[in-house]
């Protein structure tokens, strides 16, 4: 607080504030609706997410860790997030370069369409890729022809959390790449880079933050994703629960403190993996001159 | 823009993208309206006009219609006081707003479990006291809130920062009332991200299934929402109608999404800068 917020008062007479002096009227009231919205529908309630699995001592709290489902969910949950998030890198890296570069017939429709994951409700889309990847489905009788189960298996959870993925990577690298600047990329022509080294050394650097962000963020989706998946899943224990249906398992023997631990960690995970883009975001944004 | 480079390459990039977005977007859209309609018009009908059906229908549209404008009230009391004013502790303000981003939605409706379930913190005070709240519709109301609460936030938020203050100091130093620079300065400038907020809160708020299906007490006809009005029909095997009520909800997304759309070529530079197309 060493700048005069206002020049016409001098520093020294103007007693010491926390906000800032400011013109406009209306803080206190949308300051306080915000803080008191946010307290009750967030903090709150996360306070008891956070202080209910001590109920179960630290011996407790160690046993739900080592609990050999509860880890096989966790397990299974972050390793089909990741895995899905890295197959989306590329493929979504393709779709953005494709709608950026290419004018195309349908060019716009098949914009919008990536956006669709987004827009059908979770549920939706769960029992919609169930009946497509089901054995009596047209892909999951495809695939049952060359020996491959898709619902039903880890496999139909994966591909599930491929769909709900792969808008976040093509909508955090188009932006980026319609930006970019052609003429550097024709500057690596000119000087004879070939298509690899144009795109290794020249595009995905510039891409690489974008990228990084957009797989983050289907990541952090994929973890904590229900609806999509439940249908798919099976649901066999050790096999193919992922952690946020053993959350409501615990829920429904009202093993609230094991439920709630399982969701602490997931929280605490997916909230770093966001902190951790936000920064890479502020990065974005100055690389876009925002 | 675009010069095609690669002439022999561009066919082959352009059938995998649009292969890709086929099969993995487009395919279990079709899917939804093929089913539910596979046994003919009477029988949608018929699905969309059963007791239960019309009663997860309401219950939709009776939370939605309490967390949305909830929360886009607070949206803009956020916004104001984040964008236009300098405080401490806005950076750590923002990455609470959004927390529920990074919460998986049964975590979103556990939260509400732990304080007032049977088991909750607060769950023997309210069955003394004969008040229900998990199993009812306030639990509803109250996880469908949690779930969207930073949609409007989001939309504001950059773009208020983007804009400054300028116009409503000024309209202050005219001597405008604050609620007047509000309603007459501040509103008409981010109106089109107001709607885009909205409409995304509401999208989400309608369809939420997650965080609702953990507080609800799932009985049909009573504490069904859409979303888990079509879960227990899809369980039961009835599959023309859980599409046929899924139908309903496709066609909300794909509403929000051509609007959307629209928003982001029409208004573009009146949209957060994350939305600029």
């Amino acid at each position: 607080m060493t700048a005069p917020a206002l020049a016409d008062r001098p520093p020294e007479r103007r007693p010491w504030r926390w906000r800032q002096a400011s013109i406009l009227p209306g803080f206190p009231l949308a300051f306080g609706i915000t803080l008191a919205w946010v307290s009750a529908i967030v903090l709150f309630p996360l306070t008891a997410l956070a202080l209910r699995p001590w109920e179960l001592g630290l011996d407790g709290v160690w046993r739900v860790l080592t609990d050999e489902r509860v880890v096989a969910a966790l397990r299974l949950s972050f390793g089909l997030s990741a895995l899905a998030a890295a197959i989306n890198a590329p493929l979504g890296l393709l779709i953005a370069w494709t709608l950026v570069r290419f004018q195309f017939p349908g060019r716009r429709l098949l914009d919008a369409m990536v956006d669709l994951p987004f827009a059908l409700p979770t549920a939706v889309a769960g029992i919609a890729l169930t009946t497509l990847y089901a054995p009596t489905g047209l892909f999951g009788w495809l695939a049952a022809k060359v020996g491959i189960k898709t619902a039903y298996s880890p496999l139909g959870i994966f591909i599930a959390l491929l769909f709900i993925g792969l808008p976040f990577v093509v909508r955090q690298v188009q932006p980026l790449l319609m930006d970019f600047d052609q003429e550097v990329e024709e500057a690596a022509l000119t000087l004879g880079a070939s298509p690899r080294q144009r795109f290794w050394r020249v595009m995905l650097p510039a891409l690489a933050p974008a990228l990084f962000s957009g797989v983050s963020l289907a990541f952090a989706r994929a973890v904590g994703e229900y609806g999509s998946v439940i249908f798919i899943a099976g649901n066999v224990p050790l096999h193919s629960e992922i952690a946020p249906l053993l959350i409501v398992t615990k829920l429904e023997e009202y093993d609230y403190a094991g439920a709630s631990l399982i969701g602490l960690i997931m929280v605490a995970i997916s909230f770093g993996a966001l902190m951790t883009i936000s920064r890479v975001q502020a990065m974005v944004d100055v690389a876009r001159g925002l | 823009m675009g010069a095609v480079r690669l002439p022999g390459f561009a066919p082959l990039m352009l059938a995998v993208v649009v292969g890709a977005i086929g099969v993995l977007i487009v395919a279990p859209l079709a899917v939804v309206f093929i089913v539910a309609f596979s046994k003919g018009v009477p029988a949608y009908v018929a699905a969309l006009k059963d007791p239960d059906a019309q009663a997860a229908i309401g219950l939709t549209l009776l939370v939605a219609s309490i967390s949305v404008p909830l929360n886009a009230v607070f949206g803009l009391a956020a916004a104001w006081s984040i964008a236009k004013f300098e405080f401490p502790g806005r950076r750590v303000l923002l990455a609470i707003i959004d927390l529920p981003f990074s919460m998986s939605p049964v975590v979103s409706g556990l939260v509400w479990v732990l304080l007032f379930g049977a088991q909750g913190w607060f769950g023997p005070f309210l069955a003394d006291h004969d008040i229900k709240i998990i199993f009812d519709t306030s639990g509803i109301v109250l996880a469908t809130i949690t779930v969207t609460l930073p949609f409007v936030a989001r939309e504001l938020i950059p773009l208020m920062q983007d804009q400054g203050s300028d116009e409503e100091a000024a309209a202050v130093t005219l001597g405008a009332g604050g609620f007047t620079v509000f309603r007459k300065v501040t509103l008409p400038n981010v109106k089109w991200a107001l709607l885009y907020g909205v409409l995304l809160c509401n999208a989400r708020a309608m369809g939420e299934f997650g965080a609702v299906s953990v507080v609800s007490g799932k009985v049909s006809g009573l504490s069904n929402t859409l979303p888990l009005h079509i879960e227990a029909l899809y369980n039961d095997f009835d599959f023309v109608g859980a599409f046929s009520a899924a139908s309903l909800l496709a066609g909300l997304g794909l509403v929000t999404l051509v609007i959307k759309t629209v928003l982001e070529w029409r208004y573009s530079g009146e949209l957060s800068a994350g939305r600029r197309r």
